[in-house]
């Protein structure tokens, strides 16, 4: 029994093709972890720089390393990290949104005030604050995506969250001997799930831009991982013999970003009716390289 | 108005305070020796002590954390452990090139964005309409790194038309070779953030339009369009105002990634040189500027925002 | 100065909203157009500007003196709007530009289709606020809509529509958003104000009670069709339809009449 706002997504054209193409991604993702046409770290420096043909569909790069593989192994690496910043970011959010709603005042204020400072922090500065003192790695993007847009999503939760708990529902629900703990899982977090969803979907493209530049940076994934920020920065320097090399990681990052914001667009208008034809507010997304 | 002034003055003055704990905290309590890393690993232990002594690094937490900010308000970044640099000498200088390219970068996005944005919502159910706002979707998700590298290949390597990476050594000495080379990189923090900007736009438009003050317009006598861009416009400048600084914000960071792929001598690529190599006390103070500019330029934005809107000028 | 609306059909989203409304408005008359919200009474006044919202498409016929308005560019409409067909929206709080004083909107109306300057244009503002009877004329004008009360909102509306002198006046719901005690100054204004120029007059609303004290026909609205045209007299006295019957009773209790007491 397909639930009513998955039905909803699939009629509409955006949250179709999202949820098409991250699913994609994933199975790419999911595959490569047993299968790739090569190994992508295994170099062939006489077959480097082919371009696209049999059996190499996308050419190899400047050691002769196929870059399919390495796209297709990079997907691994692009699903961890948004998958992981998400997780954070959803612990953060309600944590924070949680306090920021449903404690006592002076505890409400506080967070409200921090969340509004802390927003302001761009997550890449985060990750470069993080990185300085651990040295980068990939969880250094996690904890800093999760972090940084975990205090984006309390600051759209929170009011939500507030508003339904003061609902007539709820409190009719209250005086009849539900306890705080109960009406939290029963009542308000269903509500406000699909607020919430929506900025997870978003966070997530986000985490793979952030994933992306910061590998490019140094600060993401190590050399032994395989990234498409790392083969950005690995393929630059030959940029002015093989332009087009560049071009594959960059449209799997394109390609993913986009499916998971348009993915987000339409969990929004597939969670929320009253927006079909109203021109909706569009999220301000987070900072990100 | 003073007194919101005020609120959020103070508002600000407490998110300033809080980010440089925030930073001290996170630079100093966590693993890793800078006197360790300075000395080398050849120094003995007692060298490596006497580094930290000297370098006040024993010293309580606190009284580190003091002494720091204090140097702050009174203009002092700081000195560099590993090069002995003045860290505000050096941040001064690579801000000629950082300020230029983000207020570039800042003017390429808003040109894109406000025509671009307000043509798409007027052409919506249009084909027009739709290849933009499908455009401005797919620009947005690029990332900023690649669209660079794209720019390059098609301006540099393949038209020859703009160099590919560099800032002249004369710096703005020769104002027409500097423009040259932040040209490109400025075009690509615009093309992307302004990709963002639009969608922005192009819903502020269209939220507009809606109005009902707008359609009351209409029925006066203007026509649908020009009431539209009479008054529904303004209100959207008003709405975009209040993006701003997270446009700013995403220039930033946008810059760091953008500085590297260019080479550019400005403050995002000291940045990161600056983290690789550990340099706590130039990370710390840079930090604190970058994070304190966002701060400083959102406060700005409020209040701008709250002049412009009558609204709110005077309330309680 | 007629407008004859024939076999109006209204779609939104390929939903009839508006099927086959038909009515006249003759030159002096006190039409009301009547019904439930949702009856399509709002959209069809809507139609006969060209204001309908996007996604919605009108078809049929709307005559103004003998002239087509379905399918008229918007340029010609517009120049219509305001001088030959003026229109009270509903909601005063939302329907004036909150970051423009109330006598620029007003001055606007008039110049957008006089050749005025900006004093004149101001001055005759200030005349028109002391037509709808606003307090301070000389000062109100340089208020913000935010400043104003509902009923003084609704005043620099009827203002703005009035201020080239319509043939033909649009009131959609114009006292429903309002207090009750304010309502009664709204529709004397209003019916003094059409009486001195010789307007004509449409005036939409869902109560039958408003409606007896400004109409002298009415057209009843359910679901898009019209199901009764009477005069008002015999819509309260005798109505046919059991819409009618129904507004009947759902219309507030005391009938007011502006020349005497309660009916």
């Amino acid at each position: 029994m397909r639930p009513l706002w998955l039905r909803r997504l699939w009629a509409v054209s955006t949250g179709r093709f999202g949820l098409i193409v991250v699913a994609i991604i994933a199975l790419l993702a999911l595959v490569s972890l047993a299968w790739t046409p090569f190994d992508p770290q295994a170099s062939e420096i006489r077959d480097r720089w082919m371009p696209p043909s049999w059996p190499h569909l996308l050419g190899t790069d400047d050691t002769g390393r196929d870059i399919l593989s390495l796209i297709m192994a990079g997907a691994r690496t692009t699903v961890f990290v948004s998958v992981g910043a998400g997780v954070v970011a959803t612990l953060v959010g309600i944590a924070l949104a949680a306090l920021g709603a449903l404690t006592a005042r002076w505890l409400r204020e506080t967070v409200a005030v921090l969340v509004d400072i802390l927003i302001a922090f761009p997550v890449l500065l985060i990750a470069m604050m993080i990185s300085s003192v651990w040295g980068g790695s990939l969880w250094v993007v996690i904890w800093s995506v999760g972090i940084g847009f975990g205090v984006n999503i309390a600051r759209v939760t929170r009011p939500e969250l507030r508003r339904v708990q003061q609902s007539d529902f709820v409190l009719a629900a209250r005086a009849a001997g539900l306890t705080a703990g109960q009406s939290l899982v029963r009542h308000l977090l269903p509500n406000v799930a699909p607020v919430f969803i929506v900025q997870l979907s978003w966070s997530m493209a986000v985490a793979v831009l952030a994933e992306a530049g910061l590998s490019y940076l140094g600060f993401g994934a190590s050399v032994v991982e395989p990234s498409w920020g790392l083969l950005l920065a690995d393929l630059q320097r030959y940029i002015g013999v093989h332009p087009l090399s560049v071009i594959w990681p960059g449209l799997a990052i394109t390609v993913t970003v986009l499916a998971l914001n348009l993915l987000g667009d339409g969990l929004r208008e597939a969670t929320d009716p009253t927006l079909r034809h109203r021109a909706a507010e569009v999220h301000t997304p987070g900072v990100v390289a | 108005m003073l007194r919101y002034t005020l609120v959020r003055g103070a508002l600000l003055i407490a998110g300033l305070l809080v980010s440089s704990v925030l930073i001290f905290l996170t630079l100093r309590v966590f693993p890793g020796d800078v006197a360790q890393l300075i000395a080398g690993t050849q120094a003995s232990p007692a060298e490596v002590e006497a580094l930290r002594e000297s370098l006040g690094l024993n010293r309580p937490l606190p009284a580190q954390y003091v002494e720091w900010i204090g140097g702050v308000l009174r203009g002092d970044l700081g000195t560099s452990l590993l090069s002995g640099a003045s860290v505000g000498e050096e941040l001064a200088l690579k801000a000629q090139v950082t300020v230029p390219l983000g207020l570039l970068s800042l003017l390429v996005a808003v040109l894109i964005a406000v025509p671009f944005g307000i043509l798409s919502a007027l052409q919506r159910g249009r084909r027009a309409g739709t290849a933009l706002s499908v455009g401005a979707q797919a620009l947005a998700a690029v990332p900023v790194v690649w669209a660079g590298m794209m720019l390059i290949v098609v301006f540099s390597v393949w038209l020859g038309w703009l160099p590919p990476q560099g800032f002249p050594r004369t710096g703005w000495a020769t104002p027409g070779k500097a423009l040259e080379s932040l040209l490109l990189p400025a075009l690509t923090i615009g093309i992307v953030e302004g990709a963002m900007l639009m969608r922005f736009v192009r819903s502020a438009t269209l939220q507009a339009a809606g109005q009902d003050f707008v359609r009351t317009a209409a029925a006066k006598g203007l026509t649908r369009t020009r009431a539209l861009i009479q008054h529904g416009i303004p209100a959207v400048g008003l709405s975009i105002i209040t993006v701003l600084g997270l446009q700013i914000a995403g220039i930033i960071v946008g810059s760091v990634v953008i500085e590297q792929l260019f080479t550019l001598p400005g403050i995002g690529r000291m940045l990161v040189a600056d983290v690789g190599t550990r340099d706590l006390i130039k990370v710390q103070s840079e930090l604190l500027v970058l994070t304190g500019f966002v701060l400083i330029v959102g406060f700005l934005v409020d209040l701008l925002h709250r002049t412009i809107d009558p609204r709110q000028r005077e309330a309680a | 100065m007629s407008l004859r609306v024939e076999d109006l059909v209204i779609e939104i989203d390929g939903r009839r909203v508006v099927d086959g409304v038909s009515f006249e408005a003759p030159d002096g008359a006190r039409l009301g157009l009547i019904g439930e919200s949702g009856s399509g009474k709002s959209l069809t006044a809507l139609a006969v500007l060209g204001l309908l919202p996007d996604g919605a498409r009108a078809s049929g016929s709307i005559r103004w003196n003998g002239v087509e308005l379905i399918g008229m560019p918007d340029r010609e409409l517009a120049k219509l709007r305001g001088d030959d067909i003026g229109i009270v929206f509903q909601e005063p709080r939302t329907a004036l530009n909150p970051i423009r004083t109330v006598g620029r909107q007003i001055a606007e109306s008039i110049r957008i289709h006089e050749r005025v300057g900006r004093r004149e244009a101001r001055e005759r503002a200030i005349a028109e606020a002391a037509r709808v009877r606003l307090p301070d004329p000389e000062l109100i004008v340089d208020r913000y809509p935010h400043q104003l009360s509902g009923g003084q909102r609704q005043r620099v509306a009827i203002a703005m529509a009035l201020a080239c002198r319509p043939r033909l006046l649009i009131a959609d719901e114009p006292t429903t958003a309002l207090d009750v005690t304010v309502q009664a100054g709204i529709l004397t204004l209003l019916l003094d104000l059409v009486r001195d120029e010789g307007m004509s007059l449409m005036f939409i609303t869902h109560d039958l009670a408003v409606l007896a004290q400004v109409a002298a026909e009415g057209v009843v609205l359910e679901h898009g069709r019209v199901v009764e045209r009477a005069p008002v007299g015999t819509l309260l006295t005798a109505p046919a339809s059991p819409v009618t019957q129904g507004l009947l009773r759902d219309a507030t209790a005391t009938l007011w009449r502006p020349e005497g007491g309660p009916a």
